[in-house]
């Protein structure tokens, strides 16, 4: 692997940049593995990484359909944040915002990471009672978060329109300071990169077709477009095509996959220093480096794996952005997409071993998986490799269903689903 | 946007309707003798199928009455709706993969 350094940058200019390799590998598939990750995205990438760097796995390989990053990696709005309500929620995703912050220097690939701030609006009274509500939780759990007037939040984000003739009027906000943004194809590319230098094969264009199980139900090989390949331990972090995959091995998943779209204006100067999100209006929008206003919104109302969604979803979100931003009003739409997110019951993760011995499964994480990518994938190598959960992902069962447990993130708000 | 065709009063936009989920779910009975398994089936797992789907909407903002409707999951296309209390039609086979 080709390190990047100052040094190594200054010399490969010197050589018109001629001198540059390949940052990973295209691995052929082997005949078997001692793990095998089903999904080439972030969290999938990241876990075979976790696997073969702390966990001495070096017969890894990663199964992607597509191509790495080409789902809802590539698809999302980057938005990183840990202020959700519940003790279990807080504690998972905090530990992912923990490892963004020297990611780039953990992998030696710049991801980007920009601690720039998350400030989550209220618009009502009720929204301002449940926002400081929030507050204090997260602060319980160490995670920080605090409440701004609307002056202040007009002075942490100058284009932000807290006049009190709009329709839904800002009460103020809940500012978290570590939250931000990332490089979405970033975490693709660096894990995979550091992934293949500790000997990872990244095999693209291979879909997995069937899940062979032993005499005793334990899994034993993947059958794919490019043959079958043999691994008694098997991970699956397909995102919205999990009830598919795991359909394979006869498991019924609680989830079910919706259309999650986003849009992206024309690039424009800096003109907004933070992420603003809105659960009331639904909508959310921060600035990209190279300058275009990245917006997001709810799911579309039904379940689809068409990775595209209707329009109207998209007039809701932008109404409300003119609204909270006049500046933007004039700004013309560049692009926008759809990706499919596995929504679970609880709106929670599941990060577990499934019934099948042999057999994880890291899903669930519908509208919000970006932000957890590092600690998603950092638990569930871990589960993997240990045949059981890390305390953290340990509430993050599919028994929680059965047993009434559940993670009620979805009551809780923290987002806008 | 969806067209949709409610069995009540014709095809109306996506707007004009609600999404009610898989339909043909049944609620076990009797509630007492209902096991763990069967509650989780029916209160948390979805087939969640890649293809045809059956499924639930609702005219909200027009007859506001539920239906059931037969869908492509891959590319959104309805093959039918039909009555709640219908049985699901035979699939048509005419959606394109």
């Amino acid at each position: 692997m080709q390190k990047f350094s100052a040094w190594s940058l200054l010399r490969q200019a010197f050589g018109g940049h001629r001198g540059w390799q390949p940052q990973w590998r295209r691995a052929a598939p082997q005949s078997s593995y001692d793990a095998i990750i089903v999904g080439g995205g972030g969290h999938g990438l990241g876990t075979a990484y976790y696997l073969a760097a702390e966990h001495g796995l070096n017969r890894v390989a990663v199964l992607e359909k597509g191509w790495i990053g080409g789902g809802n990696t590539g698809r999302n709005t980057t938005v990183i944040r840990s202020n959700y309500l519940f003790d279990e929620s807080a504690r998972l995703y905090d530990h992912a915002v923990r490892m963004w912050r020297d990611l780039s220097q953990v992998l030696n690939y710049n991801v980007m990471y920009s601690p720039r701030g998350v400030l989550m609006l209220a618009h009502s009274v009720h929204d301002v009672q449940v926002s400081k509500r929030h507050i204090h939780a997260n602060r319980c759990n160490g995670v920080d978060n605090e409440w701004l007037s609307p002056a202040e939040c007009k002075a942490f984000c100058p284009p932000l329109n807290i006049g009190a003739d709009i329709r839904y009027p800002v009460l103020g906000g809940a500012l978290q300071r570590r939250g931000g943004t990332a490089r979405h194809d970033a975490i693709a590319w660096g894990y995979a990169r550091a992934a293949d230098a500790l000997g990872v094969d990244i095999i693209e264009n291979c879909e997995v077709t069937g899940i062979c199980r032993d005499a005793n139900g334990a899994v034993e090989a993947v059958e794919t477009t490019r043959g079958r390949i043999g691994s008694r331990r098997i991970g699956v972090a397909a995102a919205g095509n999990s009830s598919v995959v795991l359909g394979l091995a006869g498991i019924r998943l609680p989830l079910e996959s919706f259309p999650l779209q986003a849009l992206v204006s024309e690039p424009i100067k800096p003109v907004l220093p933070c992420v603003v999100m809105s659960n009331a209006i639904h909508a959310y929008v921060s600035q990209s480096d190279k300058g275009e206003l990245v917006i997001g919104a709810g799911t579309d109302a039904y379940t689809s794996y068409t990775q595209r969604g209707a329009l109207h979803v998209n007039m809701h979100t932008l109404a409300a952005i003119c609204e909270l931003f006049p500046a933007f009003r004039r700004l013309r739409m560049l692009r926008n997409w759809g990706g499919i997110v596995d929504v679970s019951p609880d709106r929670s993760p599941i990060i577990a071993k499934t019934g099948v011995p042999g057999l994880y499964v890291n899903c669930g994480w519908g509208t919000g998986g970006f932000k957890a990518t590092p600690g998603s994938a950092h638990l569930f190598a871990w589960t993997m490799a240990h045949d059981e959960p890390h305390p953290i992902n340990a509430p993050f069962t599919l028994e929680r269903f059965r047993e009434g447990l559940l993670i009620d993130e979805a009551a809780a708000a923290a987002v806008a689903h | 946007m969806l067209l949709i065709n409610c069995p009540y009063c014709g095809p109306r936009p996506e707007l004009e309707f609600s999404y009610g989920g898989e339909a043909h779910i049944a609620r076990p009975t009797p509630p007492e003798s209902v096991s763990a398994e069967d509650w989780v089936a029916f209160l948390y797992l979805r087939d969640n199928r890649r293809g045809l789907h059956a499924e639930r909407w609702r005219h909200v903002r027009g007859c506001a009455r539920f239906f059931n409707a037969l869908r492509d999951t891959t590319t959104d296309q309805f093959l039918a709706t039909y009555r709640c209390g219908e049985p699901r039609p035979e699939s048509t086979g005419s959606a394109p993969p």
